[in-house]
């Protein structure tokens, strides 16, 4: 038991001996292998990112009304029953302008804006919950509502949330395909790197045969080489996301502070990582897999 | 220990490399294998290792059929059997110690024990004191008798050697004959195949003589 736990860190120690003899070589598989990984896995920082900034908005569809700067105090109240007798409606919320104002100053960070106002440039507001929820619906109602006296503006808010889950739902199919072609590109440079080795190490496989090694001793040092570089590789696609989310976040600091509030992109958690790094390693064994299987049983001494 | 039972070998092509051979090797014996090149030596050694099977007719090694023996079992054969080859195969990518190692790695012996018996090995040779040489950095008396320290390390039933004295001078030769004669004498069962006929007279022993892969004379 201790003497194979002892063989097999033999048998690590020799494979990185194996990747540093060949540094260059090595190097850039490595860093391919890398930059191959960083793009799926980039893009799913992006998605968590956006996913993050929607998260906050409810999907469940209102419709906001804007009443004219102009309308009388009873003009409103007139408004708000007329609404609430609506057939097509389920509530209503009321929001006054002073309301309105003072959460804006809270919200995002537009005091400095807000303050220097001499007088409360937004409009009452009435938030609409509609009773149904299909988009034909929601459109009509809008439709009904913009004809109405008094209402400046109206808004169906749900619209934009609406869309921006499309378009993450969008990125996560784009992210899926990218990771699985590039997973087999890695599969692939694995199997190409594997062959190589075998084909340079023939002689060494036919004596080791000749002397009595079973497949599985002579297989070891191959899986074993595949399992670290695609480790490897995971960690230099670790890297290149973390550099490049830190760079990315640099400058969206001076982007939000222009805006005066909080935009950032999502760092790769450690289940995430660890994720990454045991993926890579298990594709670059199954790479090296693939690869003995292939070519190994064709070596056989003479 | 060793059994031919009408063995023939047939290469595609239609060449045959032996033709009818009936023989038995005993345990503990040392036995010559003598005849031109081309006479079906090497193919004779080939069948014992495995490295090659019959076309028809048993090659019975420790009992084991290697006409029909399976893939997985040809592994454990050939820990039993010490291979010597012309050519040595020795890998020069490692130490002469490290490749006395192997043999033991394979079979998965404990580090420090292996060590002990490689470096045994190698004194056995007379060469523990180049352990740290590349096997390249060797003359060829020398790479043969690291080649013969790998083949005894993990103390196999039975040495083959192909042709160990055929490009050594008379001394080498000698001592290289005196290595074996010392296997010989704890047990080991030898098949050396050879055409020196200097040594033959000189560690006298049984010999097959092959001739166009057929036994020939009453050495059965």
């Amino acid at each position: 038991m201790i003497s194979n736990l002892i063989a097999h860190l033999r048998t690590l120690l020799a494979t990185l001996q194996r990747l540093l003899h060949t540094p260059a070589a090595s190097f850039l598989n490595i860093t391919i292998i890398g930059i191959a990984l960083s793009l799926p896995v980039g893009g799913y920082v992006l998605l968590k990112s956006l996913q993050q900034l929607g998260g906050g908005l409810s999907s469940t569809p209102q419709i906001s009304l804007y009443l004219a700067a102009d309308t009388s105090a009873s003009e409103v109240a007139r408004i708000g029953e007329k609404l609430k007798q609506h057939a097509a409606i389920e509530h209503i919320d009321f929001i006054s302008r002073s309301d309105a104002l003072q959460h804006l100053q809270q919200a995002s960070g537009l005091a400095d804006v807000t303050g220097g106002l001499n007088r409360n440039p937004l409009p009452d507001a009435y938030i609409v919950q509609p009773k149904l929820n299909d988009a034909m619906a929601l459109e009509s109602l809008r439709d009904e509502l913009n004809n109405w006296p008094h209402l400046e503006q109206v808004q169906l808010d749900s619209a934009w949330a609406h869309r921006l889950q499309a378009l993450i739902r969008f990125g996560r199919w784009t992210v899926v395909i990218l990771a699985a072609l590039l997973s087999f590109a890695l599969v692939a440079i694995t199997f190409n790197t594997i062959r190589l080795q075998i084909l340079t190490r023939r002689e060494e496989i036919e004596v080791t045969k000749l002397i009595g090694a079973n497949d599985s001793f002579i297989r070891r040092p191959f899986l074993y080489f595949g399992f670290i570089q695609g480790l490897f590789g995971g960690i230099a696609a670790w890297m290149i996301v973390s550099a490049s989310t830190l760079l990315l976040n640099l400058a969206l600091d001076d982007l939000a502070l222009l805006y005066s509030s909080h935009i950032s992109l999502a760092s790769l958690s450690l289940a995430d990582s660890f994720t990454l790094l045991g993926f890579s390693a298990y594709l670059g064994w199954l790479g090296a897999w693939f690869s003995v299987s292939q070519h190994l049983w064709q070596i056989e001494p003479r | 220990m060793i059994q031919f039972n009408q063995v023939y070998k047939r290469y595609p092509g239609g060449h045959e490399a032996l033709r009818d051979l009936s023989f038995e090797i005993t345990e503990g014996e040392m036995v010559y294998l003598t005849g031109h090149s081309g006479a079906g030596k090497s193919t004779l050694l080939k069948l014992i290792a495995a490295i090659e099977r019959p076309t028809s007719g048993s090659v019975l090694v420790k009992g084991q059929n290697i006409r029909s023996i399976k893939r997985e079992a040809i592994p454990a054969l050939r820990r039993n059997i010490g291979l010597i080859f012309q050519d040595h195969k020795l890998l020069f990518d490692r130490s002469a110690f490290d490749n006395v190692m192997l043999p033991l790695q394979i079979g998965g012996f404990d580090h420090r024990e292996s060590a002990k018996r490689a470096r045994a090995a190698l004194d056995k040779v007379g060469l523990l004191a180049r352990e740290k040489a590349n096997p390249i950095s060797l003359s060829g008396g020398e790479q043969q008798r690291l080649c013969i320290a790998r083949a005894i390390v993990n103390r196999p039933a039975i040495l083959l050697a192909d042709e160990p004295t055929g490009n050594l001078d008379s001394d080498y030769a000698n001592e290289i004959m005196h290595i074996f004669k010392s296997f010989h004498q704890v047990g080991v069962t030898l098949i050396l195949s050879t055409h020196d006929e200097r040594v033959m007279q000189q560690f006298p022993s049984r010999a097959l003589h092959l001739q166009q892969g057929e036994l020939q004379g009453a050495a059965r």
